[in-house]
This record gives structure tokens, sequence and C-alpha cells, in this order.
């Protein structure tokens, strides 16, 4: 058995660091060494960062990383565009740029099963009905999918009798939701949805109908990040309170993931911390002296992952803000790297970063 | 309609193809076989069949002769 199906047909979350560490850096020297055989742009940055793949790595954190916005300047991929399945895109929020993944056939399973290995470990192997809060017009692009699409299909895979709750003004479709809902009163459903979503246009609109539901065994999964809510002073504490208070739910997971890395999320535990699954980890970075910080201290997030096969997105260098908590003692029970995220990089020293590790990244594929 | 004949059926809604191009060959990324196409063809074979797969048989379910295995669980036979 090679790394990475040892990885796999380990119960999620059961791995000892150590061990987990060990069976990440055989996949992500593999990884590196592959991609810089088949991908020119990494070639061409690896050289100009004077690594060489001839001796692999000794630790995680010596595999070298890329900026996550380099993937929205270039496309960057290590497959010839036949073997492309699908390409992923994201909508840059921040900017007009946007982010080009793609991904071939082994990739895109890799990602479903690896998605299907921390979702199933959260709510069971039973398929719940669900209820998702966005359009059905999301998924109907299928050439370029967007990440938000994408998300959307994934978690749909846990579900059935799928119901798009909001209409193409981004409305609830009030009177269906209460139908739906109650037709299903008997069993644990699924909700999914993005996190400003579930608050703007499900909770808020639920709340100003004086709407109210006891749906005590239902599961929430949120996710797509905090910025907009935090605009308005709404904190992951005061989300969970407000939907428990509106539909009794308390069952709710917001998780971390972005789609130069999809598949490989960071799921809320219950004691509120992020966790590593099997086949990802966190590192956090000085954004100084780019060492990796200790548990406690706050800096940049890195996200190793073994699932990007069809481009070299295997090590990122996050635009945000985490700190480490813990390492396989959280009292939740999963083992792994636990952690908080504490939002974006601020845009000055993200422009800090950019003069030494991101420009030299950039300019070498310019 | 036996059983193998549902199963074609099944793939031909979801997949809005000819029931003849239908082979164990056909695997997940081919034709019009993708995400979403997926989720179509999991309610189709449900219907069918009046059978509900667990996560992991839908995610595991990436060719049309891997269908037929996993059916088999379900007491579908073939």
């Amino acid at each position: 058995m090679n790394a990475i199906e040892e990885l796999f047909s380990l119960p999620e979350y059961s791995i000892d660091n150590s061990k987990k560490r060990k069976l990440l850096l055989m996949e992500l020297n593999e990884l590196t060494r592959f991609h810089y055989s088949n991908c020119q742009p990494y070639k061409n940055i690896l050289n100009n960062l004077r690594v060489t793949t001839e001796n692999a790595f000794d630790n995680i954190e010596d595999v070298p990383y890329l900026p996550v916005r380099l993937f929205k300047t270039q496309k960057i991929q290590s497959i010839p565009d036949s073997e492309v399945l699908k390409v992923l895109t994201s909508s840059g929020t921040t900017n007009q740029q946007v982010s080009h993944i793609a991904l071939n056939r082994e990739t895109s399973l890799l990602q479903v099963k690896a998605l299907a290995s921390i979702i199933t470990s959260y709510i069971g192997n039973k398929r719940l009905p669900m209820i998702i809060i966005d359009t059905d017009a999301t998924i109907k692009n299928k050439s370029s999918m967007s990440a938000r699409g994408a998300g959307l299909v994934g978690l749909s895979n846990f579900g059935r009798n799928h119901f798009f709750a909001l209409d193409e003004n981004m409305d609830l479709k009030v009177d269906e939701f209460i139908n739906y809902i109650d037709k299903n009163k008997n069993e644990p459903m699924l909700i999914f949805g993005f996190t400003f979503m579930v608050w703007q246009y499900l909770y808020k609109k639920l709340k100003d109908s004086g709407i109210k539901a006891n749906l005590s065994s239902t599961i929430l999964i949120h996710s797509g990040g905090w910025k907009k809510l935090l605009d308005q002073a709404v904190s992951n504490d005061k989300f969970k309170s407000e939907l428990f208070e509106q539909l009794g739910i308390k069952k709710i997971y917001n998780f971390y993931g972005m789609v130069e890395q999809v598949g490989s999320i960071f799921m809320e535990c219950e004691e509120g911390y992020l966790h590593t699954p099997n086949f990802a980890e966190v590192l956090i970075r000085d954004y100084i002296t780019w060492k990796t910080l200790p548990t406690g201290e706050t800096g940049i997030i890195q996200t190793l992952s073994i699932l990007a096969k069809s481009y070299p997105g295997h090590s990122l260098l996050t635009e945000d803000l985490g700190t480490i908590v813990g390492i396989d003692n959280c009292k939740c029970g999963r083992k792994g790297t636990y952690f908080t995220v504490n939002g974006r990089v601020p845009k000055a020293e993200l422009r800090g970063c950019s003069d030494t590790h991101a420009e030299t990244v950039l300019n070498s594929v310019r | 309609m036996n059983n193998l004949e549902k199963l074609k059926k099944a793939f031909s809604d979801a997949l809005e193809i000819p029931t003849e191009t239908i082979n164990d060959e056909l695997a997940y990324g081919s034709e019009s076989w993708d995400s979403v196409a997926h989720l179509a063809l999991v309610a189709s074979i449900e219907t069918e069949f009046d059978i509900m797969l667990a996560s992991d048989d839908v995610i595991d379910m990436s060719s049309f002769l891997k269908a037929k295995e996993i059916l088999q669980k379900y007491e579908v036979k073939f």
C-alpha cells in the first residue's frame, strides 16, 4: 500500500501526527517531483527559488509553497489540455482576477473521495434529505464550474431529494421551504449553504417573517468565509446561537477550504476548532521571516494537501491569518492539527510578503 | 425489462445518451457524465430500482461496471 492509499484507508482523524507527517511527506515529495517535471511554470519558480528536487525533503516544512494568488494570474497545470476533465474558477471577491484550476479525472475522483471521508465522519453514511441555500442556476453552467457550484455539487452527494431553497433573485421560497421541512420532520436533514447566504437569505428572511422551526436533529454545514458577516458584527458564536434560536439547529459546522484545494477541507468540531483531515496539514508562517511558527502564535496559513495531481497546488500559502491551537489532543476526540482562522492578511503585510517570496515567484513565471 | 435493461435506462435518462452506447467501460468523466449528471444518475437509479444508496456507494460508483457491482449489495441481480 502506498502512502496515499494508507491515508485513505485509515479512519478519518485517527492518525497520530508523527505518522501522518511521514505519510504526507512521502506523497508531497512525489508530487513536488512530478509537478517539477510536468509543469514548466512550476519548474521555473523552483529554479528561481534555488530549490532542487533531486533529494527528497526531510520535513513537510521544507516543501516549497506557492502563493495562492499565483493561480489567479497564470494558467498552471501539469497535464495536457486533452486530459482536463473540468476547470474550476473562483469568483474573485476582492479583485477581478479569477483562479483557474484544471482537474483531471484522477484529481477529481480523489477530491470527491476525500470530501466523502470527511463529511461522512460527521453525518454518517446515510444520505439525508437536503436543503441547499442557493439557486439551482449555480450548477447549470457545466463547462466552467464556479467554486460555489463545485462546492454545492460536491456536498450534494451526501443528500437526497435536493431542494434548492432560493430563487434566481436569492429570495427564499418560503412556502416550499416550510413544506419541505414539514414533510421531512421525522428525520434528520442536511442543510448546506455559503455562510453569508445562510445568514442573509435564510436566517434573516425567517426572522423577518417570524417563522420558527425545531430542527433539532438537522445538521447545518456552511463555508465561504466570514468577511461579510464580520462587517455586520456577526461572529461564529452569534451565527450559531441565532440559527439555534430560529430553527432549533444544534449541529452547525463551518469549514475552511478553497477552490485551489477542493476536497481538502478543514471542518469545525464541536469545540469550535478547524481540524486537518488525514490527507492534509496546515503550517503557520511568520510573514517577515517565513519560518514556521509554534502552536499558539498567529501567522499566515500554509495548506498542504496530497490531492493535487493535475496542478501544483499541493503546498499553498494562503492570504489568511491563522493560529494552531494544538495537535492530536482536541477535546472533541479527533486527531490531527486543529486551528482557528483569524481573518485576512492585511494588505500592507501582503505587499510586504510580495517583496520577497510572492514577487520572486510571480516574476519567475512572467 | 430485466435489471440490466433497467440500469441502462437509468444511465440513458440521466446522462442523456442512447442505451446502445452504454457498456461496462462507460466511466465518470466520459460522455456527459460529470459531477452534476452524477447526482441525476443516482436519483435515476434509485427511482428505477426503488432503493436508497449510501454515501460511500454514491462516491464509489465511477463506472457502469462499478454500478452493477454496487447494486448487487442492494439485492439487484444481473
